[in-house]
């Protein structure tokens, strides 16, 4: 080899002589005839929102024959109703999902909620301030508090399952510690700051009530479907959560980025926590006990991974549908809602199961 | 050599607690050509590409580019800098798509109000321009360039790789061992794609270990041994096994090739 002048290196190795006349195609396959499993498996690689889909039409769908509800789930007011009853969670779910997206998971989102709506009410009725400085205090708390997750995800480098597990207790304690474990009446609310219940008004169409509270709901998954499919800013939320080693060697700042995701997930925790006000009436340290679970519930049952990078933020919404709509369901069936309880368990083992599934799929 | 070197390193020293990476390593990449670096396992290859592509910050020593001296924070640092690296985990998205990988952190975003002010991206700009550089290449077997990376054989997630370093590595484009998992075939087609880049005049770092590959297209050999440069030797003076024998340390390199270091 070493005697070989220069000029003649480029031909290549001796055993590669007959390269050329090889095929021309690099790894290009004959596509095999898919067999049926094969080519579901597919469809959802592409769109793991499917799943979830499917599951809320087909619901929606028994729980509107007659023999089952008679005919009572598949009214305008029911309908609007489940919508109502679901749009915390949504809201919630939205931020666990920015969250989830990055391989990593917020424990904290349910106990930052009532802290920021805590905050709201005492120093919107308590302390007597307006309106507006009340939400925007409990603002600054909910996306401190997402500021202090990451900065100990990013900072010290500790597993989000335990900065979040910690904060959760931390953030329960302030909240009760502040209110003395004492609700925030709602007749209090309507007379010092009924603004902060803006959210539990409601538009009349027919029988449906449109709270605006559902209506923001929508608005804030809208807005975060455009953020992670629409900007840069999303598309890297998804790399970092594919492989976060991968997408600090492409280029992408990866600690300062996931600060920003933790921080986006206060703000919308601030948003859930007034809407909460809302839809519930009254301010109670004690309300929403296992919304971090319930979060964390509608995200899987959406399709999102839990391992990141992987679903739309749309599933949650989805996620959040089913759950109301088998609560909504079984009760107007006249059957016990812990059957409600013991499908969402299934459901939340085949969601995953499924996930694992369409990470294997191959070309 | 009258030419100056466009990437230059000097007493590089990188420790990892009481493991020296980088010890006093030297480095120079002329203009225009594949300069190959070589050493066994240990030898601090690894440590020395990372320094020069910003992935890891050194102890001690100096970087110029063009003579200019420079420290990279990131490795985002030195993709600005204009140094392009093809990592050996080829540092791709899985379930991202082709145009999405390629476009990591220097998306295109639509101009006017749209881009301005809610940071839409022009997908339909990034994915031409995504479709022009794979097909320059030869790499336009790709279907479709939004499907998943996680769906690409070996080869071609290579070739997305390759394809970004050369679509926008302006000065300086690192290759860390870009045909180690590849077959005949997509070997070949990806030194092919080496020496394609090398044409349009700009200079590459090759880190293999495959002896054939490097003599074939490599215009010098860096050998690196006990984390620093041992010599530099021109693949037309020295067999495989001469090579093979400096890296190991089996035998001592001539005095003018060690000078030449």
């Amino acid at each position: 080899m070493s005697d070989t002048p220069k000029g003649s290196r480029k031909t290549g190795q001796d055993f590669e002589s007959t390269l050329s006349s090889s095929d021309t195609k690099v790894a290009a396959f004959e596509r095999k005839h898919r067999g049926v499993m094969d080519t579901i498996q597919h469809v959802l690689h592409l769109n793991p929102t499917l799943v979830p889909v499917m599951v809320l039409v087909a619901s929606v769908l028994i729980f509107s024959l007659p023999m089952v509800t008679e005919g009572k789930f598949l009214t305008m007011f029911n309908l609007s109703l489940v919508m109502q009853q679901v749009s915390i969670i949504g809201i919630l779910a939205a931020a666990q999902s920015l969250i989830i997206l990055t391989a990593g998971i917020d424990l904290s989102v349910g106990a930052l909620m009532i802290f920021s709506a805590v905050v709201m009410g005492l120093t919107g009725v308590n302390l007597g301030m307006p309106s507006f400085v009340a939400l925007i205090l409990g603002f600054v708390v909910a996306i401190g508090g997402g500021l202090v997750n990451g900065l100990f995800v990013t900072r010290v480098k500790l597993p989000p399952f335990i900065v979040t597990l910690g904060t959760w207790y931390i953030f329960l304690s302030i909240l009760r510690l502040l209110t003395g474990s004492q609700s925030i009446r709602s007749q209090d609310l309507d007379a010092e700051a009924p603004f902060l219940k803006i959210f539990g008004s409601f538009i009349s169409l027919g029988s449906a009530r449109i709270t605006f509270g559902v209506i923001l709901m929508i608005l804030v998954f809208a807005v975060l479907w455009y953020m992670l499919n629409k900007t840069a800013w999303g598309r890297h939320v998804y790399a970092i959560g594919d492989d976060k080693e991968a997408a600090e060697l492409a280029g992408i700042k990866t600690d300062r980025m996931l600060l920003t995701v933790y921080m986006m997930a206060g703000l919308v925790v601030g948003i859930a926590a007034w809407a909460s006000i809302g839809r519930v009436g009254s301010i109670s340290p004690n309300a929403f006990a296992e919304a971090n679970l319930q979060s964390i519930t509608a995200v899987v049952i959406g399709g999102i991974s839990l391992f990141g990078g992987r679903g739309s933020i749309l599933g949650p919404l989805f996620g959040a549908l089913i759950v109301g709509v088998f609560e909504s369901g079984l009760r107007l069936a006249g059957l016990d809602v812990q059957w409600q309880v013991f499908a969402i368990g299934w459901l939340i083992i085949l969601a995953v199961a499924i996930d694992q599934w369409i990470r294997k799929v191959s070309a | 050599m009258t030419q100056a070197p466009i990437l230059k390193a000097r007493g590089l020293v990188k420790r990892y607690g009481r493991v020296t990476a980088l010890d006093n390593a030297d480095f120079d990449l002329y203009p225009g050509e594949i300069l190959a670096v070589i050493g066994d396992n240990g030898a601090g290859k690894s440590s020395l590409i990372k320094a020069l592509s910003g992935a890891v910050q050194v102890d001690e020593g100096s970087i110029e580019l063009e003579g200019k001296p420079i420290t990279f924070s990131s490795p985002l640092g030195a993709r600005n800098a204009g140094i392009e690296t093809v990592y050996q985990t080829l540092a791709l998205s899985p379930a991202l798509s082709i145009v999405d990988n390629m476009f990591v952190g220097r998306e295109i975003r639509k101009p006017g109000f749209m881009g301005k002010y809610l940071k839409m991206l022009d997908k339909k700009a990034m994915e031409e321009f995504a479709r022009e550089k794979l097909s320059e290449l030869g790499l336009m077997t790709i279907q479709n360039i939004n499907q998943a990376v996680e769906t690409l054989s070996g080869g071609q997630r290579q070739g997305v790789s390759v394809a970004r370093a050369a679509a926008f590595g302006s000065k300086v484009i690192i290759l860390d061992e870009p045909t180690a998992a590849l077959g005949v075939k997509e070997s070949r087609k990806v030194l092919e794609l080496i020496q394609d880049v090398r044409s349009r005049g700009i200079p590459i770092v090759l880190i293999s270990h495959n002896m054939p590959h490097v003599f074939e297209v490599a215009d010098r050999i860096h050998v690196h041994r006990l984390g620093r440069r041992l010599c530099v030797v021109n693949p037309d003076d020295y067999t495989m096994s001469d090579a093979v024998a400096f890296m190991t340390g089996a035998k001592e390199p001539p005095a003018e090739a060690m000078s030449a270091a």
